[in-house]
């Protein structure tokens, strides 16, 4: 209180108001102060002031009003806060249901009722970005953060200190590890990843669903694991296959010897995929369990969101530190991201530190021109957009053929992942003039110094790389790897160490056993395990980054030299903002995420020597009806469709013991049949032998 | 809800708007208008300031002027607030903090430490949070919300659900059906118990200095409520605890692994020493040699070896030393039959559900913790006044000659032996003058007379004695610690049925009589041999220089009649100065939980060199830390406390603990460390 009344007369003394009328006010305050202090015996003097005042207008301030006001203002918030707290907890669904309509048994319940029960033990692997990390050691300025969390949570430390996040976050430019004196590490336990943020679900609903058949914390296990680092690295530095590979025999042993469920999600699958092979490779490079242990341990994998192949969405984001949501932010605010005068750069710092972390190279598009298509050609070609919500509910194969003629003339060519100019990319390849790239010579720039000590490694390229970069005018899947092997030579060295982005010739090569192919399911086997089932459940009907128009950024000095053209439109290829869309989950592409198990898999293939049986699992996107659903019980997108209805279902009817066909085999909305009809990839051996 | 909270706004606005044009118009002529301005809202809001103003003859104004000032000050302290909040978040970090010495793992760090060996945390009762799998209706919205620890909101909110929730079958011990309460796992699980009240944080933070993390760091997180045996049964924690320490010795290069338990976690690790070489059926088939081979110390903080005596009287009564305080200060508001409140009730038949309470209580019998007319402690002076022994009091104690005693000193001796008493005079008494305690006679001759329909639907089996059993066992009467223990079977059979089955109390003749290899002994130190590992090491880590509870006196409950609880502590009793009778409990040295026998006997004389319960030599090393009070309220819960919960923020412990998992021994961190009696205690111990 004290500092309250020697606050107020510097105020009011600021007001360029007649001295008389300030006396007043002050003579009013004294009189304030005597009704709080003692009220009961000043009341009788208070009448008798009252007439002495001067005119009323100055009693009641314009401060005064104001504290009036928030004063009101928080005494209705408080009552609000109570009447809330106060409130039985089952209120906020009464609500929805009466106006929603009675909700639906969420799937835990309804199967609870069919009686199914907990079987197989549950081991989930999260995506990237989803997990959390929490601080263990780090420099000066981030003093109080121990233990943490720097990712996750609430992200309030992004606001308060955002160059220091920027530095805790990052790795080791070269080797791709801690940096000096900074730990940050992976949260463990179903709290790394049950939600991303509060109130912002990742696997929550699942959890919760498959608490109400009886599954707990003995039976659920999150492999929650660093997911900047590559999937080796985590091994090196924290162990951490070793600790799911001892995890899930624990599991395995302590139920009665019933094999695990795995439910990885996005990058989890080829997480995942690594982890398979890690787990039979012997003991120096891989955890030793010998040939068997996955079919040993293994009942299923169910795969959520699996971006096999790469997702267009990673060039994109390492190329030019955007994405779609980004390019458009800076459309509508140009200069504020980048802006010099606050200093900002933001992009800048983003992008140097997303390019530290080696998992993000591992979703690079994977298998080249072969998978992604050509300069003229791509699976999807033949896709429309504006058709598409008709086409979803009736039965597409037939009408994909006749659509692909008709629309042959103005289709997307998806092939070129990256153009330069709308014009290069709807341009016939014959009309490109490109010249390569690779040779050309980088230029060092004169502004180098001058840019402050964001660094990227544009700025080695110089004016001379850059221009090179746009006069090659389209890339392709396969050019998009030299691409970024000629902007960021650092960068993709250290992830070429790690990761792989071919087609296997000949699996049997030795080279092969080396640990960078084991997350390209292009360049491995799947284990000896006949009696395991890998399913794929991604969400379909949603417009799906993957391909993009670039041009090169006006103040190319200090900043990224290229970004995506946003002012390229066209409704009949699908590009809007600068992107080309095709079907998939908002993230991953269709093609990414159902290829393997439509046919890379399918069957007995080189790649899956033991024949294991494979499912595609497809859901049909609804927004959800309106806002009091949330993000939708239908949801297909990449994360909203952990909390797809049927998608719980399914997953819980697999962890209780069904098999795949049990499931209802395939169920496909999309053309992946189509489109993976169209890639022409060897998948027998023999073939490949003869070939040679 | 945003869009209800924008009219709420706007029809408060409305009259603001309207107060202050009327303010300025109406003031001299009509009041009438003022009237208009309904007070209805802010009624209750102002009525404390209101009150005062009543009488006075101009009504409205007043009360106008009232509403005024209510908004006028809440609206400037919102102000104000919002202004230090925002000052606060925007000031550096750094210099919010007093400049402070820097912690022992900072200090360590300079010297060239290093993380080495893996550490395992072993929590004990209480500080582990609980959360909920599966509930009744009434818990709805709290999955995998912490029923226990955390804010503890909910106890508030929804008692009697929470009660329900987190009490265990009765007759198995186990889950009731319905429920499922299992405990939180990972680090989270017991590095604050309440928000800022750290129980393995400070400890966790400086292991984290000198480079432990994730892969080398593990919180054997459990269900504190069960019985040893049954959490491996139900949650395979045991088989959890194997495969995680064998995982992380090979994970960290073949290093063998530290293991620190605090308080019950000592005998829970104790029973998993034994489990983990017992073959599989009851065991976890380690085999003969698996501590060896992953163990090189275990350093248990304020263990519970040989049990408290707080145990005792939370089983008999439910309620502890200050729980008894604050009955004899405001008696009826816990017991209110009106507000049907039954508090102690409540809790009693809650905590009698869990079995790991009786793990707690005093072990090895009259031996150690002493009969009707000696104890270990005895001559101990309590100094209430924080001094510290003098040296003399002690020598003249230590002439252990009971007439020389009964002559000269025999008015300031508590009885230690005798745990519970009735009245004051069974405490002070010679036993020979007190009626003989026979426990045939508690046979139960009438098992329900069933008076208590009428109270209400807490059950506890207080409910199921006879009143006249009930006096039987009060008349009079005095309990040492095996005598008690037929006291407990008579007032509470089921449960000592439930939890003898887990738990034995007594002392091995033999330790090689094949029963002993049943799991109910595996916590028991005296009745169980260390495995066979010559390299590990044993300490004893507790605070000392802290009245702690050994001994009570008890009381018959006044109005029994609906009662059904009938006994409580007698809190009206008070020794003179030097006196260790307080509020109706004896006090001893210790950590203000475990006392002192307690937490040392087992590595002062039990297991030193090779006794018949330590066969293979295992070393054992005492250290103790004397407590200090902290000395300002801005060093918090202190850095040289020794509190049973608190030492785990003292530096001197965290130093030992760092030291040895960076690979010292026992010899090197400067041996033993004594500042009690323990020693002398021990001797006086005939084993």
């Amino acid at each position: 209180m004290s500092l309250l009344r020697r606050r107020k007369p510097i105020n009011e003394s600021s007001d360029s108001k007649p001295l008389l009328e300030k006396e007043g006010e002050e003579h009013h305050e004294e009189d304030h102060d005597e009704d709080e202090d003692d009220g009961n015996g000043k009341n009788k003097k208070t009448p008798s002031k009252i007439k002495k005042k001067p005119p009323p207008q100055s009693k009641w301030s314009c401060l005064d009003t104001c504290c009036w006001f928030i004063g009101c203002i928080c005494i209705t918030w408080w009552l609000l806060l109570f009447l809330y707290n106060a409130m039985p907890a089952s209120f906020p669904q009464y609500v929805t249901e009466a106006i929603t309509g009675p909700l639906p048994d969420p799937p835990g319940v309804k199967l609870k009722k069919e009686g199914l029960e907990a079987k197989h033990p549950v081991v989930f692997v999260p995506g990237i970005v989803t997990g959390g990390l929490e601080l263990w050691e780090g420099r000066e300025c981030a003093e109080g953060l121990f233990r943490k969390r720097l990712w996750g949570g609430t992200f309030g430390e992004v606001y308060k200190r955002p160059l220091c996040w920027v530095e805790h976050m990052s790795l080791d430019n070269e080797t791709g590890l801690d940096p000096c004196g900074i730990r940050v590490r992976p949260v463990s336990g179903l709290v790394a990843a049950d939600y991303f943020a509060p109130g912002y679900f990742v696997w929550a609903v699942l959890i919760a669903n498959l608490a109400r058949i009886g599954y707990e914390e003995k039976t659920m296990y999150m492999a929650a694991y660093d997911w900047r680092l590559s999937f080796q690295n985590t091994e090196v530095r924290d162990q951490t296959l070793s600790r799911i590979k001892s995890n899930i025999e624990l599991m395995v042993a302590t139920n009665g010897g019933r094999k695990v469920v795995v439910i990885p999600h996005s990058m989890g699958v080829l997480y995942f995929l690594h982890f398979m092979k890690w787990v039979e490779a012997p003991a120096p490079m891989g955890g030793g369990g010998g040939p068997d242990w996955c079919s040993k341990h293994i009942k299923a994998v169910v795969n959520i969101g699996g971006p096999f192949l790469g997702v267009p969405k990673a060039i994109a984001g390492l190329f030019s530190a955007e994405a779609k949501d980004i390019a458009v932010a800076r459309a509508l605010a140009p200069g504020f991201l980048d802006n010099d005068i606050f200093q900002l750069q933001t992009l800048q710092h983003v992008m140097r530190m997303s390019r530290t972390w080696d998992s993000t190279m591992s979703m690079i598009p994977r298998g080249g021109d072969t998978i992604w298509g050509g300069l003229d050609w791509s699976p999807e070609e033949g896709y429309s957009c504006s058709k598409k919500r008709e086409e979803d509910d009736t039965q597409i194969t037939d009408q994909a053929g006749a659509e692909n003629a008709v629309c042959k003339a103005r289709s997307a060519n998806y092939g070129r992942i990256i153009s330069f100019g709308k014009d290069v990319a709807e341009a016939p390849s014959s009309d490109i003039e490109r010249i390569d790239f690779r040779g050309a010579i980088k230029g060092l720039s004169a502004a180098n110094t001058t840019c402050r000590d964001v660094w990227t490694e544009y700025h080695d390229m110089g004016f001379a790389g850059i221009k090179a970069v746009a006069e090659y005018k389209t890339y392709t899947a396969e050019s998009i790897v030299d691409l970024l092997h000629f902007v960021a030579p650092k960068m993709m060295a250290r992830g070429t160490a790690h990761f792989s982005y071919g087609i296997a010739d000949n699996l049997d090569d030795p080279k092969y056993k080396h640990y960078k192919y084991w997350s390209n399911p292009l360049e491995t086997t799947l284990p000896n395990a006949p009696d395991m089932e890998i399913f794929s459940l991604y969400g379909v009907g949603l417009p799906t980054e993957r391909a993009y128009v670039y041009k090169l950024s006006p103040h190319a000095e200090c900043s990224i030299p290229f970004k995506i053209d946003t002012s390229a439109d066209d409704e009949d290829t699908c590009l809007r903002d600068g992107v080309y869309s095709v079907d998939g989950d908002e993230t991953v592409p269709v093609l990414s995420a159902g290829f393997m198990c439509a046919k890379g898999w399918r069957g007995k293939t080189r790649f899956n020597p033991s024949g294991i049986r494979t499912y595609i699992r497809e859901y049909n996107h609804s927004p959800p009806a309106n806002l009091l659903e949330g993000r939708g019980t239908l949801s297909g997108a990449h994360v909203d469709i952990m909390g797809n209805f049927a998608l719980i279902e399914d997953v819980i009817r697999i962890v209780a013991g069904a098999s795949g066909e049990e499931l209802g085999g395939d169920q496909i909305h999309s053309n992946i049949r189509n489109w993976s009809e169209k890639i022409n990839l060897q998948l027998e051996e023999t073939q490949v032998y003869s070939s040679r | 809800m945003a869009s209800i909270l924008r009219l709420r706004k706007l029809y408060y606005v409305e009259p603001a708007v309207k107060c202050s044009s009327v303010r300025f118009e109406s003031l001299d002529e009509s009041p009438k208008i003022d009237q208009k301005l309904g007070k209805k809202e802010e009624d209750v809001i102002c009525a404390n300031s209101l009150a005062l103003e009543v009488k006075n003859k101009r009504k409205q104004a007043k009360e106008w002027r009232c509403m005024d000032s209510c908004c006028w000050i809440i609206g400037c302290l919102c102000t104000t607030w919002w202004l230090l909040l925002l000052l606060f978040h925007c000031w550096p970090v750094t210099l919010l903090r007093a400049p402070e010495l820097p912690g022992p793992g900072v200090r360590l760090k300079r010297e060239g430490l290093m993380a080495l060996h893996p550490v395992v945390l072993v929590p004990g009762i209480v500080t582990g949070g609980l959360e909920l799998w599966e509930g009744r209706s009434c818990a709805d919205g709290l999955f995998r919300k912490r029923l226990w620890g955390g804010s503890f909101t909910e106890i508030f909110k929804r008692p009697l659900c929470l009660l329900e929730h987190l009490s265990l079958h009765y007759g198995t011990g186990l889950d009731p059906p319905g429920i499922r309460v299992r405990a939180v796992p990972g680090l989270v699980a017991a590095d604050y118990f309440a928000p800022g009240y750290f129980v393995w944080a400070v400890l966790i933070e400086n292991l984290a200095k000198i480079g432990y993390e994730g892969k080398n760091l593990h919180m054997a997180a459990y269900d504190w409520r069960l019985s040893f045996q049954n959490t491996e049964i139900r949650d395979h924690s045991l088989t959890r605890l194997k495969s995680k320490i064998e995982l992380m010795y090979i994970t960290n290069g073949y290093k063998k692994v530290v293991v620190v338990p605090h308080s019950m976690g000592a005998i829970y690790f104790l029973h998993f020493l034994k489990w983990v070489e017992t073959p599989p059926p009851m065991g976890g088939g380690g085999g003969p040699g698996w501590c060896a081979k992953h163990i090189k110390a275990t350093m248990n903080i304020g263990p519970t070896f040989l049990g408290v005596p707080k145990a005792v009287s939370n089983l008999f009564s439910a309620e502890g030393k200050d729980a008894s305080y604050i009955r004899a200060m405001v008696p009826g508001v816990f017991d209110s039959e009106i507000l049907g409140l039954q508090t102690f009730e409540h809790v009693m038949r809650m905590s009698r559900t869990w079995d790991s309470i009786v793990s707690l209580l005093p072990k090895g019998g009259d031996p150690i913790w002493g009969n009707m007319d000696s104890s270990p402690e005895e001559g101990h002076v309590c100094d209430f006044s924080k001094k510290s022994h003098s040296q003399t009091s002690l020598s003249d104690n230590n002439v252990n000659n009971s007439d020389v005693k009964r002559g000269f000193q025999v008015k300031g001796l508590a009885k230690y032996g005798r745990i519970i008493s009735f009245g004051k005079a069974a405490s002070v008494l010679h036993s020979s003058k007190l009626p003989t305690v026979d426990s045939k006679e508690f046979s139960q001759t009438s098992t329900s007379q069933n008076l208590n329909i009428s109270c209400g639907e807490v059950w506890t089996e207080y409910d199921e004695m006879s009143r006249q059993n009930i006096q039987n066992a009060a008349a009079d009467k005095a309990y040492t610690s095996t005598t008690l223990l037929d006291l407990l079977r008579l007032v509470a059979p089921k449960m000592m049925r439930r939890a003898e089955a887990h738990f034995s109390h007594g002392i091995a003749d033999n330790l090689d009589d094949p029963k002993y290899n049943h799991y109910k002994y595996w916590s028991n130190p005296l009745e169980m041999k260390l495995p066979n590992a010559p390299d590990m090491e044993i300490y004893c880590l507790y605070g000392v220089g802290i009245p702690t509870e050994r001994s009570y006196v008890y009381k018959l409950s006044p109005n029994s009649r609906c009662k059904s609880i009938p006994y409580q502590i007698d809190s009206s009793l008070s020794g003179e100065d030097n006196s260790c009778l307080r509020g109706g409990v004896y006090f001893a040295d210790g950590d203000e939980s475990v006392p002192v026998l307690s937490a040392g006997f087992m590595c002062a004389k039990g297991w030193r060199g090779r006794t018949r319960f330590n066969p293979s030599g295992i070393a054992t090393h005492i250290r103790e830390y004397r407590h200090k009070p902290p000395t300002s309220l801005l060093e918090g819960r202190g850095i040289e406390s020794g509190a049973h919960v608190d030492i785990m923020g003292n530096s001197a412990l965290i130093e030992d603990i760092l030291r040895v998992a960076a690979g010292a021994t026992g010899d090197e961190i400067g041996g033993d460390r004594i500042y009690s009696d323990i020693l002398r205690m021990a001797e006086r111990i005939n084993l």
